[in-house]
């Protein structure tokens, strides 16, 4: 037997707090339209013309109507202002990610989501997460602009290709709940579907345990060889790049004088269109990796990156 | 034998295809969206029966995504924009003002040409294949991925853009230099008002459409990375560029029917329209702030969430104009003397539709909750409220209000008050419980969904059958009156407004002679104090 909801579930920290606002804007608009819905109907009964009732009483003018106009017009306006700074003051505090968030980063791609654990663990459409602390999760698009949105977490987010997008959320109950893509993509947009499991913490290691695949670190290690980027980036020898250990989240100093926070966009830039932004006192002769790398690698490798410290800084020879 | 009117001054094609006369023109224009109407109407129809079922099972996913596609684009691009402004704006604009043309009559023609060249374009492409990518055309799934029609289609929008950048301008030159004398700017019409501010953002608005869909070409042709993030592009322009366009022409679909709504509201209820400064001046508000609430369509695309703050909150201000005017048309029935003839009934389901479109707009200017709703059934319910509960309400009002003016013949009464009736009822069943389904968080453009949304889905195609049958309606007994009706006077509403002083149908030159205006549109009180010997 389908169930026949009228109202999704709750089921993470800010869900509650964008239902609350959703009523408030819900009471406003039904006290608005009873207003409105109830004054024509009893002006439309009350008025109706009649054969026989003399027009003349009908033909006066209002000239009290300035006093209604401001009003009907600085009303509105405070109404609109309250649900302004509520709804602003409430996105802004939904956007702003826990400290001690878990990660996990998503490429979506015509027309599956694919997941990948900080340990390695892989999966596709589905997404596992323990109940009780926040996720914030990294998403890139292989190709088209996608749209990642669990309806009962009320947190959706575009997935804008060439570029990082992250969300956050923080599930309260466990259970299993829809995932969409939310942005049209192509044929079969309604197929990238998925679900998001929530579950007990404990269940939640049992299942990423037991992982034979490599983790994004070590496959960003691999790459970081095969693709040479330890020729330059390695401390010794022939140094044409910077060394990247202990840059992550930091303000680099590049070639214009500017500083640029040291984060996965301008990691990614720097792969895909290295003379963006260059760091100062090197020179602007990487190549670029356009094409040559899948979102999954350059995601590996910024994983990479980020694992480096000063005193392991890629010199891994 | 009648004496010689508009209509039958001359015959054959030659006359109509080569006229200059406004109001053939907007007949020429009336058969042609009424065409492109039940056109857009028979995808919907076929989009509401795919989703009777959670499976895709009547079309396949391709098919399904080239019909909303084509439903969206002719629906917006080659109905709601053109509607009222190129048929009852043609029509009623010279004659509302005492002028016997347009400014620029053989350029209102070659309008009507080129609409119709960018509307045979997109039924090539629909012919060729169709085109899947959404009436919105996002990039880089229009420029690059998409293997469908989306040129053919876009030159066509790109053409039709410039019969409205003609109409408008059109519109704003006749009526800074036409006016009758004496005809003062607070004593036109607010149908005149809200043409005129409609004109404003077909002229500013559409050569920045034109401009991106030129650019999506260059990218589809030349691979010049434009939008396309591989070829170094940026996808966030293009919805820049086509928000900056597109969110406006909300207001060029919607300025037009609050125009309606003002003849219409007074007329039924014999009153002056109630604040009529007021009126006239939110829809100048509205056209300007409308080109300043753009990016609230991508509070979620990844852009600064500062920026989706200055833009929630321009939104909001956009709410207020439109709020004053509902008070005011509600205001106008106060003490009235109303009657509730079809037009009216339209009239009343507009201000009833478009206060729920309106407020539900609310939820998506509000950042939070637009997070949420964003890209689900919510939205696709909120802009039909507006556009069809709003704008086809309006456009059908204005329609039976004329018809005498324009046809010379009465329209069965009894037929058109329980046509109306049945759109009211149809209309909200088909989109009420999308709002439901949209906050249950049912994402729109889906083929299949999940199978606890069906019971609303079938709420809603059920409406759909009613809204059609209510479509119909009207269409049969407008041609069954061409014929069959009874013949109408001059003026069977005992309207105030110059179209009405002039015989129906109304001469080639409109006016036997140019009138000379010494009242004001909604002079409704004097005009009935006049009549009142009689009534006593």
């Amino acid at each position: 037997m389908i169930g026949f909801p009228l109202f999704p579930e709750v089921a993470s920290t800010i869900a509650g707090g964008v239902d609350t606002l959703y009523f408030f804007l819900v009471a406003v608009t039904v006290f608005f339209s009873t207003l409105i819905f109830g004054l024509i109907f009893y002006f439309a009964v009350k008025y109706r013309r009649v054969s026989g009732r003399a027009l003349s009483q009908t033909t006066e003018t209002t000239h009290e109507g300035y006093a209604l106009e401001i009003a009907w017009s600085v009303v509105p306006f405070l109404i609109t202002l309250v649900m302004f700074t509520w709804g602003s003051s409430l996105f802004i505090a939904n956007s702003r990610v826990p400290d001690q968030a878990m990660e996990i980063r998503i490429v979506g791609r015509q027309w599956m989501w694919k997941v990948q654990h900080p340990n390695g663990r892989n999966e596709i459409n589905e997404l596992h997460v323990p109940i009780g602390r926040p996720v914030k999760l990294t998403l890139a698009s292989q190709d088209v602009i996608h749209s990642f949105y669990i309806p009962a977490f009320r947190v959706k987010q575009d997935v804008v290709p060439g570029r990082y997008a992250t969300m956050w959320f923080h599930p309260t109950r466990a259970g299993e709940y829809h995932l969409f893509c939310a942005e049209f993509c192509g044929t079969y947009h309604s197929g990238m579907i998925g679900r998001v499991v929530v579950m007990q913490p404990e269940d939640f290691q049992k299942w990423l345990g037991g992982v034979t695949e490599a983790s994004p670190v070590q496959t960003g290690e691999k790459l970081f060889s095969e693709f040479n980027c330890v020729n330059c980036h390695a401390t010794g020898g022939r140094q044409r790049g910077p060394q990247l250990g202990g840059l992550y989240g930091t303000d680099v100093l590049i070639a214009d004088g500017s500083r640029v926070k040291f984060d996965e966009n301008y990691i990614r830039e720097s792969i895909i269109n290295p003379n963006a932004k260059t760091v100062k006192g090197y020179p602007p002769v990487m190549p670029t990796f356009r094409g040559q790398l899948t979102e999954e690698q350059i995601l590996d490798l910024i994983a990479y990156i980020r694992s480096l410290t000063t005193e392991k800084d890629g010199n891994v020879r | 034998m009648s004496a010689k009117n508009y209509l039958n001054v001359s015959y054959g094609a030659r006359s109509w295809l080569l006229t200059k006369d406004h109001k053939r023109i907007a007949l020429l224009y009336l058969a042609s969206i009424t065409l492109f109407f039940f056109l857009g109407g028979a995808f919907a129809v076929l989009i509401r029966l795919e989703l009777l079922t959670p499976q895709g099972d009547l079309v396949q996913a391709e098919t399904y995504n080239k019909l909303f596609t084509m439903h969206g684009v002719i629906m917006v691009f080659f109905f709601l924009i053109p509607s009222i402004p190129a048929v009852l704006g043609n029509f009623l604009v010279p004659m509302m003002i005492g002028a016997r043309d347009m400014a620029f009559p053989r350029l209102n023609l070659l309008s009507w040409y080129v609409y119709t060249i960018g509307g045979i374009l997109s039924l090539v492409a629909v012919v060729s294949g169709g085109v899947d990518t959404g009436w919105t055309f996002y990039t880089p799934y229009s420029s690059t991925y998409s293997n469908t029609a989306v040129m053919v289609t876009a030159v066509g929008i790109f053409i039709t853009g410039f019969s409205s950048i003609l109409t408008g301008l059109n519109f704003i030159v006749t009526i800074h230099k036409m006016r009758a004398p004496g005809l003062t700017w607070f004593r036109l019409p607010l149908f005149i008002w809200s043409n005129y501010a409609t004109s404003l953002i077909m002229v500013l608005g559409t050569p920045v459409i034109a401009i991106t869909v030129l650019l999506v070409g260059i990218e589809r042709f030349f691979g010049v990375g434009i939008f396309d993030p591989k070829l170094g592009g940026d996808p966030l322009l293009f919805q820049h560029l086509f928000w900056f366009y597109s969110h406006p022409a909300v207001y060029i679909m919607i300025l037009p029917g609050m125009g309606v709504v003002s003849e219409l509201v007074t007329c039924f209820s014999r009153k002056r329209i109630f604040g009529y400064p007021f009126i006239a001046f939110a829809s100048l508000a509205i056209a300007v702030l409308g080109f300043l609430v753009w990016a609230h369509h991508m509070f979620v695309s990844g852009m600064s969430p500062y920026a989706g703050m200055i833009f929630s909150f321009l939104s909001f201000m956009v709410a207020v104009p439109s709020a004053v005017k509902v008070f005011n048309w509600t205001a106008t029935l106060y003490k009235g003397s109303i009657s509730y003839d079809a037009p009216m009934l339209y009239a009343m389901g507009f201000i009833g539709l478009f206060t729920l479109g309106g407020l539900t707009g609310l939820f998506l200017a509000t950042i939070a909750v637009d997070v949420h709703v964003h890209d689900t059934y919510f939205i696709v319910a909120h802009f039909h409220y507006i556009m069809v509960g709003g704008t086809v309400m309006a456009y059908l009002g204005g329609i039976h209000f004329w018809w005498p003016k324009i046809s010379g013949r009465l329209y069965p009464e009894g037929w058109a008050r329980f046509a109306a009736l049945v759109v009211f009822v149809g209309f909200n069943l088909t989109f009420f419980p999308q709002f439901v389904v949209g906050y249950l968080g049912m994402p729109r453009r889906y083929h299949a969904y999940p199978a606890e949304f069906q019971v609303l889905n079938v709420m809603s195609t059920a409406g759909a059958s009613i809204l059609a049958v209510g479509y119909l309606l009207p269409m049969v007994y407008f041609v069954w009156s061409m014929r069959y009706g009874a013949k109408a006077s001059s003026n069977p509403w005992d309207a105030t407004g110059l179209e009405w002083q002039t015989p129906s149908p109304p001469p080639t030159e409109n006016f036997e002679q140019t009138p000379e205006v010494t009242w004001e549109a909604y002079d409704y009180p004097s005009k009935d104090k006049e009549k009142e010997p009689q009534v006593a």
